[in-house]
């Protein structure tokens, strides 16, 4: 389960001065949900994930991942999170085996633990043929898969995608979301941002649209449309986000 | 306990990760293997042909005057490694134009005046300053007028009947002292702490960029730093690969050094009339060089990591990096000049202070007190770069920075 709380980031700017880049942003996801959150370039999607991810600190609110606090327990909370963004980063000198077991260990992995949950994974995702190979020379394919296991490695509870989609074709594109529903099948708290109003459409059980830095509304597809009196997800964005825009001006 | 296993899972990780890296092999292994002993030894033996073959050569001298000495124009003619040429007046011209190499002047009535015993005037070469041809040219030269102006005298002091042991009424002895080891020492003893800690952040240099702003150009930085690896362990794991990288860098420099420089000594040493030989290196000066740079090499790794981190690219970093090098080859070179000996203010200055420290012990000086004190004060510096480093990787600012 996650819980975010009054979740805000600032940071100042030599030439912007003090930008609010996620303010006061609240929402909850269930395990064995997909949260999606929905936003343009530069909404704050990424600051919100990697406060979740504990990567950044947050300036204000409170953000329980799992039940552990991102500020007070950030050790627990990255043992109990798998973070995907779009990039597959890979460490391109290194075999798809010995990234995903460098992963493994530095989640304290070892021996015997180790071994079977890297076999495991890479039996289901079918990486035994190139396991060997290092990674700079696999297809996005098989780097996407690595990165995927790498991912899951020490079984997380919670999974957090940011555009994981972003740069990939559509095949491979369509195993990622493939993949982030069988998390969700498996019980996994999902959190999952993205500016592709289609892959939030089919995907997520909850939406919460993100314009600069605040989160404009949220809900299922079919409580947004109908709650804004449209049929598509890319008209109901839209109008939020010009009355916001409105607002501000 | 178990920052002690993270920062071993990173070291291990980073080190196999660098080892498959061409480009940190090259700078690693093959600069200081090969590059720096064939630079040495190249260049050295390089001269020594180069000045082998303007021995050989016949340089062409203009004679100015002398119509009335034949005898001196016909013996000057003869001799071997000089070709005369006829007079012009255009010789300071051809001098610098290199056409000719040398001119000399004799003045009027030079061989008469000799034989009768009359003052003559000054025989005069015109060379031109720092071409070495030139200076072979007019050594040449210079030597048949002192042979001839000591056969004269012979000549003058037989005809009164006196000895030519009037004039070197004693001999002048010079003996060396000095040990092989010191001799050596003494000639190289700058340039060798030189290289090793030129090398020591060369070393250093590509693991540093590649481990920090390669690893945020990569967007491996977010992944790591999800995972949940302390950010102490990753530094810390990262810097021991960049100080592992400049130690093996500096390592292989003392060895091959060593071995090109004995390798050279060999060939081009004949050594002494007493069968020692005239050059030598220290083993264990070099050992002891070696342990005076683990500061160095700490406080580079450290310095390297940090100005690395700060930027957002590669290429960023080279441009962060290339003034450090700058700065740490600048003290090195300045300890390499003669007369700069360590004070007590220089003991505080980086860099100089241990190059300065290590050339006193090329020469076989061991002056503790000041050994200690430099390993000390660098040892502190190493200390502050490090914390800067840990520092840096707690600040979303620069870890983020885009």
């Amino acid at each position: 389960m996650v819980e975010v709380s009054g979740l805000s980031k600032s940071f100042s700017d030599r030439k912007r001065g003090l930008v609010h880049a996620v303010d006061g942003v609240s929402f909850r996801c269930e395990a064995g949900r997909i949260y999606g959150l929905l936003g343009g370039n530069g909404a704050g999607k990424t600051t919100t994930l990697r406060m979740l991810a504990t990567l950044l600190k947050p300036s204000r609110g409170r953000a329980l991942v799992d039940g552990y606090d991102v500020t007070a327990s950030p050790d627990a909370v990255r043992s109990r999170v798998g973070f995907l963004s779009g990039g597959t980063a890979l460490y391109g000198r290194l075999t798809a085996r010995e990234m995903v077991e460098y992963f493994g260990r530095l989640h304290g992995l070892r021996g015997e633990a180790l071994s079977r949950s890297v076999g495991a994974l890479f039996e289901s995702l079918e990486i035994r043929d190139f396991e060997d190979r290092r990674c700079d020379k696999l297809s996005t394919g098989m780097k996407q898969k690595v990165s995927i296991a790498r991912t899951l490695v020490h079984d997380p509870a919670v999974m957090i995608f940011d555009e994981p989609t972003a740069g990939l074709d559509v095949i491979t594109a369509r195993a990622v979301l493939g993949f982030i529903r069988e998390c969700r099948e498996r019980g996994k708290t999902v959190i999952f941002s993205t500016h592709i109003m289609r892959e939030a459409g089919k995907l997520c059980d909850v939406i919460g649209i993100i314009h600069r830095g605040k989160l404009v509304d949220e809900g299922s597809l079919a409580d947004l449309c109908e709650r804004h009196g449209e049929t598509d997800l890319e008209e109901v964005f839209v109008k939020l986000v010009s009355a916001e825009e409105e607002t501000a001006a | 306990m178990k920052i002690f296993r993270q920062i071993h899972v990173v070291y291990r990780k980073e080190l196999i990760d660098i080892l498959r890296d061409r480009r940190a092999l090259v700078s690693m292994i093959v600069v200081p293997l090969v590059v720096i002993p064939l630079l040495m030894f190249g260049i050295g033996t390089l001269s020594i042909v180069v000045m082998e073959q303007a021995r050989q050569e016949q340089h062409r001298v203009m004679v100015l005057g002398g119509d009335d000495s034949p005898g001196i124009l016909e013996k000057l003619g003869a001799l071997d490694g000089i070709l005369v040429v006829s007079d012009g007046e255009d010789y300071v011209e051809r001098i610098l134009r290199r056409d000719v190499r040398a001119a000399v002047r004799i003045p009027e009535g030079f061989e008469s005046a000799v034989e009768e015993e009359l003052p003559v005037e000054e025989v005069t070469l015109y060379i031109f300053e720092g071409d070495v041809k030139s200076n072979l040219a007019a050594g040449v030269v210079r030597s048949f007028f002192r042979e001839l102006r000591d056969d004269v005298v012979a000549r003058r002091l037989s005809d009164r009947d006196l000895s030519t042991d009037l004039l070197d009424p004693f001999a002048i002895g010079v003996s060396n002292v000095a040990p092989p080891e010191k001799v050596t020492g003494t000639t190289l003893g700058g340039v060798i702490p030189y290289i090793i800690i030129l090398l020591c952040v060369t070393g250093a240099m590509y693991p540093a960029m590649d481990l920090t702003a390669g690893e945020k150009e990569r967007g491996t930085m977010e992944t790591i730093l999800s995972s949940p690896v302390s950010r102490l362990a990753l530094v810390l794991g990262k810097y021991l690969v960049v100080l592992t990288a400049s130690l093996a860098t500096s390592l292989l420099a003392i060895g091959s050094l060593g071995a090109a420089l004995v390798f050279g000594f060999s060939l081009l040493d004949g050594g002494t009339e007493a069968g020692r030989p005239l050059l030598a290196l220290d083993p264990l000066a070099l050992v002891a060089v070696f342990f005076l740079l683990l500061p160095v090499a700490c406080l580079f790794s450290a310095a390297l990591l940090a100005l690395s981190l700060f930027a957002r690219s590669f290429k960023e970093a080279q441009t962060y990096v290339s003034p450090l090098l700058l700065l740490a080859i600048l003290p090195a070179i300045a300890a390499t000049l003669p007369g700069i000996e360590l004070t007590p203010t220089l003991v505080w200055a980086p860099v100089l202070n241990i190059a300065l420290v290590s050339k006193e012990m090329m020469i076989g000086t061991y002056d503790w007190g000041a050994i200690g004190l430099v390993f000390g004060t660098t040892s502190v510096y190493a200390a502050l770069a490090l914390a800067i480093a840990v520092r840096l990787f707690y600040r979303e600012a620069v870890l983020f920075r885009s």
